[in-house]
């Protein structure tokens, strides 16, 4: 408990909830994300863990019908408040979803920097940009000779690491992660979660995954979701070893979900 | 049939050839006649209208494709004013209705409010199914005579220095007929167009936004990239519409069959000639080059129509074959 107090606060969700048209999807969540930690959220199919995170940078709007209530802070900041613009909080909140989704008529290079091409921004040293972050992303060595070739060629765990560049190109603070390794086979999931553990240096991640192991594995603080709502949030090991709601008991044992 | 138990129990259920599975077959023999029987149709209808243009190709060959005069009554056939008026009607009507057509289908699909998407899109189908010569009557009675009082002096005195600009201002003529047909054509254009755009994979625009593009950098930059053989090939169903277009354009276009460089004066169509002289064409030649205009009707609209479907298609089947391996996601469709 004294880690979690101590630790400062990058994000903040404050009550916050989630519809889909008239479905209530989040219930009234309140959940610090730590600066320059990995918190995942765990949880049974179903249960609104990929909506939270869709709610931490403002694309949970994005599908039709969709709107939230209550309250998410960036460094003590409300994002929804009507003077704050969705485009720049997702530049500074960058994601990396399920489904490696690399521009596939781009080549590796324009993958990269599509973030500042999309935008019209016309980075000073686009090579020396897209080398950076293909670095950071760990897929460097395996592209180098192949920045022309289009970003759909590659492999699916080279693609989610693409896809990981290409956010990190971006420069954001924190990256989320919509259970990025559940396409993967285990070597390339292996690879994401080693460079999760590098990329805690820099962002503060957020990582949602269906795997108890990899939470385990990849994370300081777990949260387990349950039907939309926060049963529970502690340090990973509390969590994993001795979780004080019976519910997170079953959850991590296998009785249900 | 649940009633009686012998068909429950699996040991006294017949597999050898039961009547129910003989209906199926034959409604399978149905169905497969019926489809013969619209490949027959228009297999018979190309080989009668050729046989009915058969004079007209022998007598006048190549030349009735690039002669310039049409003048029946002295036997002087020439079919090019025709191609000419149908070509430029349609060819303006698509530069007016694409842009048009394609902001429309953009609306529906990315940009436009939600709720009101559904409601715009069927307004838009509603004007496909208006018959053509309603808008004839429209552009007859008010679009004709705005264009001679309004805006064919303006584009005169603006654009009077291109010569498709100048010439007499009647109101009827190409542009008329070229405006009314981009009416016509634009909820073909605008209601393909959104289908291409709808097939462009959400995880495409969703990983755009997520790098802080707006919805349109998403859909410049990606959506429209993406879909732009789809588009095209809207753009080429629009067009083989335009072509085939006969009501409409015959009411407003002017009849005349000139070729004279201008939109503002009289010309003729393909179609609208077709329909205007073949009640009254009475010697063999007049009518079979009538017929040899619709030959040529029948190869470019269905050359076009091919084309279109193909390129509309392609775009469609990516996007399924993605779709597929696509697991859905959870929190959307949790109950």
């Amino acid at each position: 408990m004294t880690a979690r107090e101590s630790s400062p606060e990058k994000m903040r969700a404050e009550g916050l909830s989630a519809w889909f048209g008239g479905k209530r999807a989040l219930k009234d969540i309140t959940l610090p994300l730590v600066e320059r930690k990995v918190t995942a959220v765990i949880g049974p199919s179903g249960c609104g863990k990929s909506t939270f995170i869709r709610c931490l940078n403002r694309m949970h709007e994005v599908v039709p019908g969709a709107r939230t209530g209550g309250k998410v802070l960036l460094d003590g900041r409300s994002i929804y408040t009507r003077d704050v613009d969705p485009v720049r909080v997702r530049r500074r909140v960058g994601m990396v979803f399920q489904k490696p989704n690399p521009f596939p008529a781009m080549s590796v290079r324009d993958n990269v920097l599509a973030g500042l091409r999309l935008s019209g921004i016309v980075p000073p040293d686009p090579n020396r940009l897209a080398e950076d972050a293909l670095r950071q992303a760990a897929l460097w060595d395996d592209v180098k000779d192949a920045l022309d070739r289009p970003g759909g060629a590659l492999s699916g765990g080279q693609q989610q690491r693409l896809c990981i560049a290409r956010c990190l190109a971006l420069e954001p603070e924190v990256v989320l992660m919509d259970e990025p390794c559940s396409s993967l086979d285990p070597a390339a999931t292996a690879k994401i979660e080693e460079l999760i553990h590098e990329l805690r240096e820099r962002y503060t991640i957020v990582i949602v995954t269906h795997s108890m192991q990899q939470a385990a594995r990849v994370s300081d603080f777990t949260a387990f979701f349950n039907v939309g709502e926060l049963v529970e949030y502690d340090l990973a090991d509390v969590i994993f070893t001795k979780p004080s709601d019976p519910r997170t008991e079953d959850y991590i044992t296998g009785r249900f979900g | 049939m649940v009633n009686d138990p012998a068909a429950i129990s699996p040991s006294v259920r017949p597999i050898d050839e039961a009547p129910r599975a003989s209906v199926d077959r034959s409604l399978v023999a149905l169905g497969g006649a019926a489809a013969c029987i619209v490949g027959l149709v228009l297999l018979a209808l190309a080989v009668s209208v050729l046989g009915m243009a058969l004079p007209s190709i022998r007598e006048l060959g190549f030349g009735f494709v690039v002669g310039r005069h049409w003048d029946p009554a002295h036997g002087d056939l020439g079919a090019l004013p025709f191609l000419y008026g149908t070509i430029v009607t349609s060819v303006v009507a698509l530069l007016v209705a694409v842009p048009v057509a394609l902001g429309v289908a953009i609306f529906l699909t990315d940009l436009g409010p939600p709720p009101l998407r559904r409601p715009v899109a069927a307004l838009v189908e509603l004007l496909a199914a208006v018959p053509g010569v309603v808008y004839g009557l429209w552009a007859a009675i008010v679009l004709a005579p705005l264009l001679r009082t309004t805006l064919e002096p303006a584009l005169e005195a603006h654009l009077g220095f291109l010569p498709m600009f100048r010439g007499p201002k009647v109101g009827v003529g190409l542009l008329c007929a070229s405006l009314v047909l981009a009416v016509m054509i634009l909820p073909t254009v605008a209601s393909m167009s959104r289908e291409v755009l709808r097939a462009v994979p959400t995880e495409l625009r969703e990983g755009g936004l997520a790098l802080g593009a707006t919805r349109w950098d998403v859909v410049r930059r990606i959506v429209l990239p993406h879909a732009k053989s789809g588009i095209f090939g809207a753009v080429l169903l629009g067009f083989g519409r335009a072509v085939g277009e006969t009501m409409a354009v015959a009411m407003v276009v002017g009849s005349r069959p000139e070729i004279t460089g201008s939109l503002l004066s009289p010309g003729y169509t393909m179609t609208s000639v077709i329909a205007n002289e073949f009640a009254e064409a009475t010697s063999v030649l007049h009518v079979a080059a009538l017929a040899e205009i619709g030959v040529l009707l029948f190869v470019l609209t269905f050359a076009f129509n091919v084309a279109a479907r193909i390129l509309v298609a392609k775009v469609r089947g990516s996007e399924s074959a993605t779709a597929r391996d696509v697991p859905a996601r959870e929190d959307h469709e949790a109950a």
